[in-house]
């Protein structure tokens, strides 16, 4: 998959992507950024980036209560790995949302608008914030909401809004090395040759190296 | 010191190569291994490949996870720097709100250009490719054959490292014997892929790309590349060396610090630089030719743009190689009283046909691929096999409604998970979430996969740029305008690799992620997007329809050769990058003879 198909799947995942500038229309010289946010078209690659390293978070510590407890429905920990909020991703979902570009600026509203949503309907149901449910009661509003098509009109909007939550928790969990490890992704490693995939596993799926191209 | 400031040049070079990537560091490279005294300027900074690549870095290292943003659209990680869609202070214009006639320009302003990122797919234009007017009747026809260019496509194999097979396909020419390196093993998609698809009669062989899967042939390539001239052959011998194998890890979007791959920086550059005859400045923002007595050039003016000073430069000989649409834009820039329309646009056609790749996407879930063991599979990155055009005989039968062919690109793999790994699979996992999402993790991830069409796009009138009558960049120099047409060999063209790319899915036992889409003007990629703009200053037989001849020399001013992809009179399938640096290289060697007989 080269690096352009991977950006459109990414963008594709994520609700009313704006139109990025992209050239002037007409004379009107319009920047894609304010000046000076963000990291600029010449920031240090080698550098180790940590959240609130570039910009404030904006999080209040009520939103990232019912962040970290949205994260951890949605990623808890299981046998094989650790929960969301043990690796980090409710501080990657503060840095997504303050973070000066259109993207994450398109995004701020749908996941702060929420996570107020999700306390009012907890609230609403349970006479608590969503925090502060217990786990079947968290599931109960989660599962009105976890399947955008399949949803009540009136859970529409909050049905949106947990589809994107889950991509960026996600997105925020499988990208660290415990997320790695639960995957069983093993590269990213220097190797003196690169031998393909083992015949065994070849001839389960019923292929054969007589198929490979030729050489 | 061979990077200089404006304030230190010397008082006259042999040649001004403007521009740093695939076709200006192929230009210097031949030029001062061949013992001319060469300045190149580079609008950029410095770049240097060793110490500023990422390798190794994983996204939770980066901001946003790595995620793309106006400032690095290709994601965090990738090699570009100042650059992308935008640059700051150097707009460019679309004529129009129309979406279907924009034009997206992606530019690199920094050392080596765009061949820090590329995807290094290195394809050889075939025989019908040249003359694809002659075949079929429409476009143009190259004013030079295969068999002129086919030597130096073999140089540039040998020197900058390409891995591939020769499989004796139509069009799809084989390489000269030892020229090549051996392709990497295919993954396991790429072998379910291979399988189905040619049960659907479309071939799949080894892909071609600029990646070393093994060190250079140091002994017998230096002799093949400088017959004759034993001090060049020492010099790239000795860099040769220099140049590790690929390790098979990390993206080579990011570029290679190891010089694994080819960057302009890491394989042109260092041998150039090492002969002595070679000085660069960088940022260094060239706008204009001069021109000198006879009617020939003087050199270039440039703004340093760390002062904003202006300063000029002179040469006997000026080579463009800007990338195309910058190239354009220096020549429609240096107006005098004799060009009073634009340097070397006697002709009226700079500007004129320009063309891109025509680009369409498509993705799918596997099963087969799913819960498979763990696997490596980083590979050499992309690529490790690919779909030539099949269907040559049908298309000139009149048969697919469309003229031109397209090849495949495809992705797969279990890949380092970044944020759109598992984003979006509710239309496999019906919403799940908590434990049940962590088990459909583990079970889709590396079950997708994505296919890329390539296609050939025949030049139009209603595709060009032109220089717009009022915005100017913050040095003051007037920017580009764009507009952009698709005709229905392209729009039809994408609709087809539509239903190609859902048959070889479902082939595949797969399921296609939303739809194949039937509708081509909804399917193809916007103009400029694929990154592949050629074209502008078209090469051609005449003065009176091009702007250069055979060797890339403007017919107007005999000592300004534009050396990039500007001159491509069509633009074939093949990704454009290797007939670049073959082109490059050809003209070099004429415009050597010609220093040598004092023809300039």
């Amino acid at each position: 998959m080269d690096r352009r198909t991977t950006i459109k799947w990414m963008l594709a995942a994520s609700v009313s992507m704006p139109l990025l500038g992209r050239g002037v229309i007409g004379v009107t010289a319009v920047s894609a950024l304010p000046q000076g946010q963000g990291y600029g078209s010449d920031p240090d690659l080698t550098k180790i980036f940590r959240p609130g390293d570039l910009w404030p978070l904006i999080l209040t510590p009520a939103q990232r209560r019912t962040a970290a407890a949205l994260c951890d429905v949605i990623i808890p920990a299981d046998s094989v790995s650790p929960s969301a909020t043990s690796v980090g991703v409710v501080d990657f979902l503060a840095e997504w949302v303050s973070a000066p570009y259109p993207h994450q600026q398109t995004d701020r509203p749908i996941i702060l608008d929420g996570l107020a949503w999700m306390d009012a309907e907890g609230l609403r149901r349970f006479g608590k914030e969503f925090a502060a449910l217990k786990d079947t009661q968290q599931h109960l509003i989660c599962d009105d909401i976890c399947f955008e098509p399949r949803a009540q009109p009136a859970f529409a909007q909050a049905a949106r809004f947990f589809a994107r939550y889950r991509d960026l928790t996600a997105g925020g969990y499988y990208s660290t090395p415990v997320g790695r490890k639960d995957l069983q992704y093993i590269g990213n490693v220097a190797l003196k040759s690169f031998e393909g995939p083992p015949l065994d596993l070849l001839q389960k799926l019923g292929l054969s190296p007589e198929q490979m191209p030729r050489g | 010191m061979p990077f200089l400031t404006p304030a230190t040049l010397n008082k006259s070079y042999d040649v001004i190569v403007v521009g740093s990537g695939a076709a200006g560091g192929q230009s210097a490279y031949t030029l001062s291994m061949e013992g001319a005294k060469v300045l190149m300027l580079e609008a950029g900074r410095k770049y240097t490949p060793e110490t500023e690549t990422p390798m190794f870095q994983t996204p939770e290292q980066g901001p946003l996870r790595g995620a793309s943003t106006p400032n690095k659209p290709f994601g965090f990680y990738d090699a570009t720097i100042d650059g992308g869609w935008e640059v700051p202070g150097e707009p460019y214009v679309q004529s129009t709100h129309d979406a279907a006639g924009r034009f997206d320009w992606w530019r690199a302003r920094m050392l080596g250009g765009r061949t820090n990122h590329w995807g290094r797919i290195s394809l050889r234009n075939g025989p019908y490719d040249f003359k694809a007017h002659t075949r079929d009747g429409l476009g143009f026809d190259w004013p030079l054959s295969y068999a002129d260019l086919a030597p130096y496509y073999d140089k540039v194999e040998l020197l900058v490292g390409i891995y591939g097979s020769n499989d004796g396909l139509e069009n799809t020419p084989d390489s000269a014997p030892g020229c090549l390196l051996p392709p990497p093993k295919p993954i396991v998609s790429d072998l379910l892929i291979a399988q189905r698809a040619r049960r659907l009669g479309v071939p799949v062989i080894a892909g071609h790309r600029a990646v070393l899967t093994r060190q250079l042939d140091f002994k017998t390539s230096p002799a093949r590349l400088h017959p004759g001239n034993p001090t060049a052959q020492m010099i790239i011998a000795a860099d040769m060396q220099r140049r590790a194998a690929c390790i098979w890890a990390t993206p080579c979007g990011r570029g290679c610090s190891i010089r694994a791959n080819y960057q302009s920086t890491t394989v042109h550059l260092p041998p150039a630089l090492a002969t002595g005859n070679l000085d660069i400045v960088t940022d260094a923002m060239a706008h204009e030719i001069t021109l000198g007595k006879h009617g020939l050039a003087s050199g270039v003016s440039f703004i340093d743009k760390t002062t904003g000073k202006q300063y000029h430069a002179a040469a006997r000989v000026v080579v463009l190689a800007a990338s195309s649409c910058e190239t354009v834009r220096i020549l429609l820039n240096s107006k005098s009283a004799r060009f009073p329309s634009g340097l070397a646009n006697s002709s009226g056609k700079v500007g004129r046909y320009l063309m891109d790749t025509v680009g369409s996407s498509l993705s799918g879930q596997i099963p087969l691929l799913e819960n498979l063991p763990p696997l490596n599979e980083d590979g050499a990155s992309e690529s490790h096999v690919y779909a030539p055009w099949w269907l040559y005989r049908e298309q000139l039968a009149g048969k697919l409604g469309f003229a031109r062919g397209y090849h495949i690109e495809f992705g797969g793999g279990r890949r380092m998970p970044d944020l759109g790994t598992l984003a979006g699979i509710e239309w496999l996992t019906g919403g799940s979430y908590g434990k049940k999402f962590k088990d459909d993790a583990r079970r889709y991830y590396g079950s997708f996969v994505g296919f890329d069409g390539r296609g050939e796009m025949i030049a139009n009138k209603g595709s060009y740029c032109e220089i717009d009558p009022q915005m100017k960049d913050k040095f003051g120099i007037p920017v580009l305008r764009f507009h952009w047409k698709w005709s229905e060999h392209e729009t039809r063209q994408a609709a087809h690799m539509q239903q190609t790319f859902k048959e070889i899915i479902e082939a595949m036992g797969g399921r296609v992620h939303g739809e194949a889409q039937t509708d081509g003007a909804k399917a193809i990629s916007a103009g400029g997007s694929i990154i592949h703009e050629v074209g502008g200053a078209i090469m051609g037989k005449k003065a009176t329809t091009s702007v250069t001849n055979r060797w890339g020399q403007t017919w107007d001013v005999k000592n300004v050769f534009l050396a990039d992809g500007a001159v491509f009179p069509s633009n074939a399938d093949k990704n454009p990058t290797l007939t670049i640096m073959a082109l490059a290289w050809r003209a070099a060697d004429h415009i050597l003879d010609m220093l040598r007989r004092k023809d300039l």
